[in-house]
């Protein structure tokens, strides 16, 4: 069977989500989807304006192959960033949504709290919901609960490059979700999201890395490969990975006979 | 602890005996230290990058202040535009043409007036606003510009208020109303110099103004914008004391976006011939310092500034910049003739030329960043 990621009832084989946030022109989106492949694209409600001349809207630089995913940026509560999914809705843009509800500007963490509610909330109107937290394995069994599509746990801060600062508290997130879990937020360079598909996270999401670069088409597609050679690694169970030992029979299995 | 108890603490202090003893290791330290932005700048590193042996230091400055901004805004300016409703003021402020003592027409716009203002800059792809009055609150109550602010909520994502400061409870009423965001400049953060400038009026009244921010975002505001008026007091002092001003409201309100401005008075312009003239040269020093000292702080650029001027610092860590401004009252639609300003738009370009010249320089220009909810 062919390798997926499902979210919600859609099946995606791309597992590099991409944002629309930082560009230096909204025309480099597309190229950039183009190069990359990726099917799931973020776009801060904020920033859309339906009123706006073509160039100045960012959903018309998307494709319609494209799957949006609005996202939730300048909710400081759970009541705001249900308010956008609705506004989002409304302005068309789907039902998937990215709930990102930050009650720190210094370093613009996640409030794990405010987004559980919020997750609670839009997953019963029928929002297929992406929320995007503080690596925390309680959090994460919440989410599900509370009928989230994924668990989205940060990397490192949004826009600070540093990769998997919090490795092995996605690790443990990673063993034990019943949901997909997209690392966002941090990844820098292409091995970092490598490092992250590794380690058995069903996808990455980046955005300031590949926006920021000076070819961002390019680096759409070095990310692309990284993910899906990240992908491979895990799925041939290397050595040092922790799925090795689900992949293999266990070598004590006979004991039991 | 209020930002007035720390303010108070740097009356008394010789900035001008310690700005000069810096030495270059020392910003070369710093600058080690703020590279990359992971290592957090303290109140002593802000010193340092301020003074006199940073200022061979402006291009290392500058590499870091870009990257920085690039990474957590993108390259992306903001757009904005003023819109002076009121230009009635009982303030003594010695260095504003709008100061009750000058005589001329004044002026205030009513709802169809302001109205037919907001469509005009709305028109120009302008969404986010900045309403501006004098300080006369007898001919510009709280129910006015409660009615101002839902007038301006048809055509605008986002209203931001720079008008007198008020209590926290007046400003919640025009948060209701759809303001979402706050400006307020201390102009000058020197108490003696403050008191000289501010004989008579309301605004006097030092302590009041200086809180003024955190009785915003205590009212709900999202975002704050703050700064001191360049030309009144010793601007390096001035621009440590906005910079920890800025620091303190971003700890005591985490959930607030702030930001900093550097209005600057010119020789020419202005009631009163500026005491200390903020050289660009300063201007640059100061904004590069504030980025490393505060990567993720909002920098706003008016129109006060030269077109050639704005054109360069797009790259220096600037975040917003005003565009198509005018700064008289019903200038944009409702008067055919000109009216007397505020200060003098020195970057008289149109909204869409400033977004051009954006572009060209390989930013996106962005007229949409917020949304009223
Ligand atoms: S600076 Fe403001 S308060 Fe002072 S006189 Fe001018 S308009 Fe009035």
């Amino acid at each position: 069977m062919e390798d997926r990621l499902a979210l919600g009832d859609r099946y995606f084989s791309s597992r590099l989500l991409t944002g629309t946030g930082k560009f230096a022109s909204n025309s480099l989106i597309g190229p950039m989807l183009a190069a990359s492949g990726s099917q799931i694209i973020t776009v801060a409600l904020r920033r859309v304006d339906p009123k706006a001349p073509p160039q100045d809207n960012i959903l018309s630089h998307i494709p319609d192959t494209v799957t949006l995913l609005p996202n939730t940026s300048g909710a400081r509560t759970a009541k705001e960033a249900v308010r956008i999914a609705h506004i989002a809705r409304e302005a068309g843009c789907g039902d998937f949504i990215k709930i990102e509800v930050i009650t720190d500007m210094q370093y613009l963490l996640p409030d794990n709290h405010e987004t559980l509610k919020a997750t609670e909330i839009l997953a019963k109107e029928g929002f297929i919901v992406l929320p995007y937290v503080m690596p925390d394995i309680t959090i994460s069994r919440r989410l599900y609960d509370a009928g989230a599509a994924a668990v989205m746990p940060l990397g490192s801060p949004i826009g600070s490059n540093l990769g998997l600062e919090m490795k092995p508290m996605i690790q443990r997130i990673i063993e034990t979700s019943k949901l997909p879990v997209i690392v966002d937020a941090g990844i820098g360079r292409p091995s970092q999201a490598a490092e992250a598909m590794e380690m058995g996270a069903d996808a990455v999401l980046v955005n300031t890395a590949i926006a920021t670069a000076r070819d961002t088409a390019i680096a759409g597609r070095a990310f692309a490969m990284a993910v899906t050679a990240g992908r491979m690694a895990y799925h041939a169970g290397m050595a040092g990975h922790s799925n090795r030992a689900r992949a293999s029979s266990p070598l004590t299995g006979f004991l039991r006979e | 602890m209020s930002f007035l108890t720390l303010a108070n603490q740097y009356q008394s202090f010789d900035f001008k005996t310690y700005f000069n003893s810096i030495r270059p290791e020392d910003v070369q330290k710093t600058l080690d230290r703020g590279a990359g932005g992971l290592k957090r700048l303290e109140t002593r590193d802000l010193l340092t990058l301020l003074s006199p042996a940073a200022e061979d230091f402006l291009e290392p400055m500058a590499q870091t202040a870009r990257e920085l901004t690039c990474r957590h805004f993108g390259q992306i300016i903001s757009l904005y535009a003023p819109l002076y409703i009121s230009d009635y003021c009982s303030n003594h402020c010695t260095y504003c043409g709008f100061n009750a003592l000058t005589a001329f027409p004044r002026t205030r716009l009513t709802m169809e007036e302001i109205n037919r203002e907001a469509r005009a800059i709305a028109d120009t792809g302008i969404r986010h606003i900045l309403v501006l009055t004098g300080e006369a609150p007898a001919k510009t109550p709280l129910s006015y510009l409660e009615a101002a602010c839902r007038v301006m909520a048809r055509y605008f994502s986002s209203i931001a208020l720079e008008i007198f400061p008020m209590t926290q409870s007046d400003y919640q009423v025009l948060h209701r109303a759809g303001a979402d965001s706050l400006t307020v400049y201390q102009e000058v953060y020197d108490q003696a110099v403050y008191k000289e400038v501010h004989p008579k009026g309301p605004k006097a009244d030092y302590a009041f103004r200086l809180l003024t921010p955190e009785r915003g975002a205590a009212a709900g505001f999202r975002a704050v914008n703050i700064g001191t008026l360049f030309g009144l007091g010793n601007p390096k002092a001035e621009a440590f004391m906005a910079g920890i001003h800025a620091r303190y409201l971003e700890q005591a309100f985490p959930h607030v976006e702030i930001s900093l401005s550097l209005p600057r008075m010119t020789r020419a312009g202005g009631a009163i011939a500026p005491k200390h003239l903020l050289p660009d040269k300063g201007f640059v020093q100061t904004m590069l310092a504030w980025r490393l000292f505060m990567p993720r702080l909002g920098i706003t650029v008016s129109t006060r500034e030269s077109a050639a001027f704005r054109d360069r610092i797009i790259h220096l860590g600037a975040t917003r910049y005003s565009a198509g401004s005018r700064t008289d009252v019903g200038g944009y639609a409702v008067h055919t003739t000109d009216t007397t300003a505020q200060f003098e738009v020195t970057d008289t370009r149109t909204v869409a030329e400033v977004a051009d010249m954006i572009r060209n320089n390989g930013y996106q220009p962005v007229f949409k960043d917020w949304e009223i909810f």
